[in-house]
């Protein structure tokens, strides 16, 4: 990892210029040209190290969005991860440590859209979901500061 | 919840990421029939009402050496759930800390936080920190710890019918890491 790499992965997690040229701005706030800046975020994300460059949505203020539970036998758990991960709706799907072993997100465009597929899960499973939607935000998604080993 | 089709219609075109060109607002403006001022303005406007938590880059932990990541789940009484969750919020190690209802009889933890750290210890670490620093001394809470990741990707707001045309940089269904 060189320093425009972890600059451009750790510096620009949150207020990202709204300029037109967002990427020459920190192209010269860093001394390097825009294309390097370019090439680096599109390699980054080639590796997988950056997810993309764009918006984190308070999703629950646009549409409908809720974490999901599941008690999966672990025999089934791979065919239930892509059951759900089919949705569009699905954005994030983990397997923890847990007898609820499947915890996931789904965001919808309305209430009941997020119902309707939160049922068809648990239609196609067999596995009734636990399903635990925000109630207080306490800490939000501001981004994340990288410590280099 | 309050947006106007035409604010839909941005959110539908910018939820996949921005492209990496010179100009990534006015391209994005292009396919909805937006000015990159409008586009900008717009997103400026979210920014300041908290529809957007952040614009910029988002990154994978696991990619980055982070390969313990726990939801840590805490069922603290009802009436200090708000004064904890404040607090908990507050301290660096916490990346997240949500109140969601619990589900008796098999559920219940009421506070949620997300703790990530290069390695397990480091995050149990955090957590006993956690139970120092906010007092929860004898409160109940486990710590699940990820395996699998099956599925990291921005959120799909705006249903596909809605969509102009998924950005080409919609590239974050990963496959499953395991370890």
């Amino acid at each position: 990892m060189n320093g425009l790499e972890k600059s451009l992965l750790n510096d620009f997690q949150r207020d990202f210029p709204l300029s037109a040229t967002p990427f020459a701005d920190i192209a010269s706030g860093l001394e390097v040209d825009e294309a390097e800046v370019l090439k680096g975020l599109s390699e980054l994300q080639a590796q997988g190290a950056v997810s993309r460059v764009g918006p984190v949505f308070q999703t629950d203020r646009i549409g409908a969005s809720t974490l999901v539970a599941m008690a999966v036998p672990d025999e089934r758990l791979e065919d239930v991860a892509e059951l759900v991960n089919a949705y569009p709706e699905t954005n994030h799907n983990y397997e923890r440590e847990h007898r609820f072993n499947l915890w996931f997100v789904l965001t919808a465009s309305t209430e009941k859209r997020l119902r309707d597929v939160l049922a068809d899960i648990e239609r196609r499973s067999g596995i009734e979901p636990l399903v635990l939607p925000m109630a207080e935000a306490y800490h939000i998604d501001l981004g994340f500061p990288l410590q280099w080993a | 919840m309050g947006l106007s089709a035409r604010e839909l219609t941005l959110v539908a075109a910018i939820q996949a990421g921005l492209p990496l060109v010179s100009r990534p607002y006015a391209a994005i403006g292009a396919k909805i029939s937006m000015s990159e001022a409008e586009v900008i303005e717009r997103l400026s406007m979210w920014l300041a009402n908290g529809i957007l938590k952040r614009l910029g880059v988002v990154v994978r932990h696991r990619e980055l050496g982070y390969q313990a990541n726990a939801m840590v789940v805490w069922d603290i009484p009802d009436d200090q759930v708000q004064a904890v969750g404040k607090r908990m919020g507050e301290q660096a190690v916490v990346t997240l800390c949500y109140q969601r209802p619990r589900r008796l009889p098999e559920w219940p933890y009421n506070l949620f936080c997300m703790i990530h750290g290069r390695d397990r210890d480091v995050v149990r670490g955090h957590v006993d920190t956690l139970v120092r620093t906010c007092g929860l001394e004898g409160v109940p809470h486990e710590v699940l710890f990820s395996r699998r990741r099956f599925k990291q990707r921005g959120a799909r707001c705006v249903d596909a019918g809605a969509r102009s045309s998924d950005s080409m940089f919609d590239g974050a269904q990963s496959t499953a890491v395991v370890f």
